[in-house]
Order: C-alpha cells, then structure tokens, then sequence
C-alpha cells in the first residue's frame, strides 16, 4: 500500500529527514512517535505532496510518486492535522466546509454523501450550518474527519490528531477512528508524541529521533517494554510519570 | 500552630455580561503548606483562574470574591496593589504555559533574567548577572554564558520554558503558582523541569500549586491533587491516591486515558452527570 525507501527530506543545511523506509500494509494502522523536531510530521508532508523537495523513493497504492500529484491522490490520500480552531475556515458553515472538498472534485451527490459523512462522525443534522465557534473542540475535530471521509480516501494521514484535546474528548475521537478504520478498511499513519495513544491504535511503531527510525516495533513489543534502542526505553520511562531518580539519568540522544 | 502558607476560602471569580453573570469559579476552599499541590481539570474547569486568584492576577472584567485568600498571613483581598507588587515576584510567582507569549522579544533572556532578580533586591548589576547565570545552571542549561546573550527567539520552546522558570526562581519565592508549566515541552525535559521543581521545594520549602490537565503526571508528581469540575473542587485526595478515586468524575478521566498496559478495544467514555455541577 505504502512502501517508502531512504526518504530524505533537507531544510537548507538540516537534514530533518534521514534515509527512512517503512511499508504499511493495506488496513494496517502504522504509527511513528517522537518528539518534536525529531521530523515525524516532515515525513507526512513529503508523503501527501505538501512538501515537493524530498529525495528516496516514494511507492503509494502501486504507483511511484514524484515531487507533484493528481488530483485523484489527493482524493484518496487525505490528512488530518492536530488543530481543529486552525483547519476550519472560521466564517464557514460545516455544511459549505464538508461541500468544498465535493465541489473542488467535482464529486455530485452532495446530500447524501454529506449526511453520511456526519452521521458516521458522531454528528447531527442540527450541526450542519453551525460556525466552527458554535462548536466544541471535539466537535470541530469530527467535522475535519468528516471532511476527510467525505471524499471516500483509502489512506488517512494523522498528524496529532488528538493532542490538543481533553482527555475524555481524546478517547471519543480515538474510538471514532478505530471504527471508520474498521468499518471503511483505511490504511492509517498516525504520527503522535504519546507513545500510549501510537500503542492504541496502531499495531507498528517507528521511533523517531533527530530524523532517523531508532527503531521499529510491533505492539505487542511496546506494551511488554520489549525494545532494542535505549532511546526507546528512556521515551517510555519518561511517559509514564514523573520519576526523580528516572530524570537525574536522562541523557540526550544524538 | 503556624499559619498555612496560603489559605483559600469560598473563592469565586465571575464575568459580568449583557447576557447575565457567569460564574466559572464556584466556591472553591483549600488551604496548603510547603508541598505539591495539583489541580487537574478539563478546559473551562477554572483551574486556571483560581491560579490567576491566588496573585490577583485576573484578566479585565473578572470579579473576584472570597471569604479569605491570604498568603502567609497576609490578606490579599485588603492588600493595596503597591502590596501586591511587593508580594509577586519576590514571594508569590506563576509560571505560564507558553514562554513564547512571556519573554520580552527585544531583550536577551540573560538580561531578563538580572532584571527581575535586580527588582527585587538590593544586588548590584554585576552580582545580578551572576545570579542569573547560576540560575540558568540550575535549570540545567547547558552553557549559561552563551544563552545568557541569546534573544527569546533564539531558543527552543523547551530552553524558553526553563528561562522563565529560572526568571520566576531568580528571586526565591516562597509559592509558585505554575500553570501547565511543562504542557509544551517534550517528556525528556519535561522531566528535568519537573525535578528542578521538586528540588526546591524539598530543598528550600517552597510552596507550589501545579496546575494540569495530565493526570498522570500529577498523579506522579504531586503530594495533593485537587480535582476540579464545573468550577468547584468535586474531590481532593492525594496524590499517589488517583488511581482509586471515588468521584466518579475522576474515575471517568482515570479510565479514558489511553494505556500502554492497557486492554485494546475502545477506550470508555465520560458521561457528565449534571449532579456534579452541583453536589460536593
């Protein structure tokens, strides 16, 4: 489904992306967690074409991919970023919100695939000509994943998709993403500095550090702390709470 | 027996509009020495605010009201502001969530550091640098005298952090109020933020009201949590206690938070039971 070989990504002098492969299967949900600048969110953006300057190889749904992409991958290949204030146009309706995407594909059936769209997120008809102000926070995040699933895509790319959230809205958005994956047969990368939240939903994990996989793990692995690289072990120490004697051997990682 | 460092009684803060009064905090009590205390709530839970109160630092159009909020004796509901400004920074200081919004731009963080130390004491120039380089060190900045001359946007939003903190620290308070201190900051240095925290108040008795929305780590680093609702304070219980809370309102955030070690399927979710808003 997805098979990246030696991806590199350079900002000027910084390489923020160094020499990545990863395959994602088709339905698989495949995680990378790290902290930032380690370059997770980079690796997103040279995958869906919001970045053009990248160099490796680039295989999506069987087809090799340059700098530039259709307007067909963009259909199938959507996003869904950690800020629900900042990715809703703030003087749109949800209703002109979930059609743009329609009209910019020239997609029809506008009613149907709309209340599909929001009935499959958790929302109801009396949402659909709300501001974003007039909405809660994990509601504006359902209304950017309903504009997502609006355009039926195969692949979800999700960058922090629940970092800005409370806790109890957190798990609804979660749970929510778990079952269209199930439901619709996504192919996720979810991309997360909350290695419990990576662990949750996806069955693989990269560690990311300094623009490199430290390491790559299943589960199962994470959850049994069974890990290879010491900079794993010290970003699970490290998230689960606070630890006096844990800090004092924190050590830097280059 | 000798007067709690801070002591809060029946607080409540309030926004007056043309669409009526909103209350955001409700009569909240508590009263704390020289320990950890958290307070762990959702977003519009007023735990913000009720920081904000213990410095009377609200924002305009907030009406605060108490029956008691006094800080080692002092009342600060009758303190004079020129009282006030004695008292904060030098006694009482909050750390913020976001240094990017608290460092002054056009000044090196260095000098920003002196300068509050300077306001508050009789110290000289020279020893107010000194201090703010061995403050710096003490945040663990790894080379103080090359950061001392950086500009706020010189540095990352984790070194910006500990440069507030150190600024805050500089004049050696006896209560820091900090809000989401660490929120923006990685778990690495999250952690080392956090010992430094904990190191002055085992080591020099400082008070500290943590605010945070991550229970874990209150859970972890606390000597008290306060949990708040709608508002008020729906249960306090200590620390390392989180885990077997009784509200069922602290239980619901308990379990909804995603675990490494826990079940796979869907997490549970929070029912709000309008009861909460009112019961204790």
């Amino acid at each position: 489904m997805i098979e990246v070989e030696t991806l590199s990504v350079d900002f000027g002098e910084t390489r923020a992306v160094d020499r990545i492969s990863f395959h994602v299967a088709a339905g698989e949900a495949f995680g990378i967690v790290g902290e930032s600048g380690s370059g997770k969110s980079t690796v997103l953006r040279a995958l869906s074409g919001l970045n053009r300057s990248w160099s490796g190889r680039m295989t999506i749904e069987g087809a090799p991919q340059g700098p530039a992409r259709s307007r067909e991958f963009h259909r199938r290949l959507q996003m869904v970023f950690q800020d629900p204030y900042a990715s809703l146009h703030p003087r749109q309706t949800v209703d002109r919100a979930l059609a743009e995407p329609l009209r910019i594909h020239g997609i029809g059936e506008r009613e149907r695939r709309l209340s599909r769209a929001l009935r499959e997120v958790g929302l109801g008809p009396e949402h659909r000509f709300r501001y974003p102000h007039q909405l809660s926070g994990g509601q504006r995040q359902r209304v950017a994943i309903a504009r997502v699933l609006i355009l039926e895509p195969s692949i979800l790319l999700l960058d922090e998709p629940t970092s800005a959230l409370d806790v109890s809205v957190q798990a609804e958005i979660l749970n929510l993403l778990q079952r269209i994956r199930r439901e619709r047969g996504l192919t996720y990368i979810l991309v997360s500095h909350n290695l419990a939240v990576v662990a949750h939903l996806c069955a693989r994990v990269a560690v990311m550090n300094r623009g490199r996989f430290v390491e790559e793990l299943d589960v199962a692995s994470l959850r049994a702390r069974r890990t290879r690289e010491p900079y794993t072990a010290q970003l699970l120490r490290a998230s689960e709470g606070y630890d006096r004697q844990a800090a004092e051997a924190l050590i830097t990682f280059d | 027996m000798t007067a709690p460092l801070l002591e809060v009684a029946d607080l409540r803060v309030s926004f007056s509009s043309e669409r009526g009064v909103l209350e955001a905090v409700r009569g909240i009590s508590f009263a704390m020495g020289r320990e950890k205390l958290g307070i762990v709530g959702e977003s519009g839970s007023g735990k913000t605010l009720t920081g904000r109160s213990i410095l009377r630092l609200l924002p305009p159009g907030a009406e605060l009201r108490a029956e008691r909020l006094a800080f080692d004796g002092v009342d600060l509901l009758a303190a004079s502001s020129a009282r006030l400004r004695e008292l904060r920074g030098r006694r009482l200081a909050m750390v913020m969530q976001d240094p990017k919004f608290s460092l002054n731009p056009v000044m090196t963080v260095g000098d920003q550091i002196a300068e509050a130390y300077l306001a508050h004491s009789r110290a000289s120039r020279a020893e107010a640098r000194e201090k703010a380089l061995a403050m710096l060190e003490a945040v663990r900045i790894r080379d103080p005298r090359r950061v001392y001359a950086f500009y706020p946007h010189e540095v990352s939003g984790g070194m910006g952090q500990r440069i507030m903190i150190a600024m805050m620290l500089a004049p050696g308070p006896d209560l820091l109020v900090a809000d989401e201190p660490t929120s923006a900051l990685d778990v690495t240095v999250q952690m080392q933020v956090l010992a430094i925290l904990d190191d002055l108040v085992s080591e020099r008795g400082m008070g500290l009201v943590f605010i945070s929305h991550d229970l874990t780590l209150v859970a972890s680093f606390c000597d008290r949590v306060l949990v708040m609702y709608g508002g008020r304070v729906v249960e306090t219980l200590e620390a390392r206690e989180l885990g077997r809370a009784r509200h069922p309102y602290t239980r619901g955030l308990m379990a909804c938070l995603p675990q490494l070690s826990g079940a796979e399927g869907d997490l549970p979710v929070l029912s709000r039971d309008p009861a909460w808003l009112e019961a204790p």
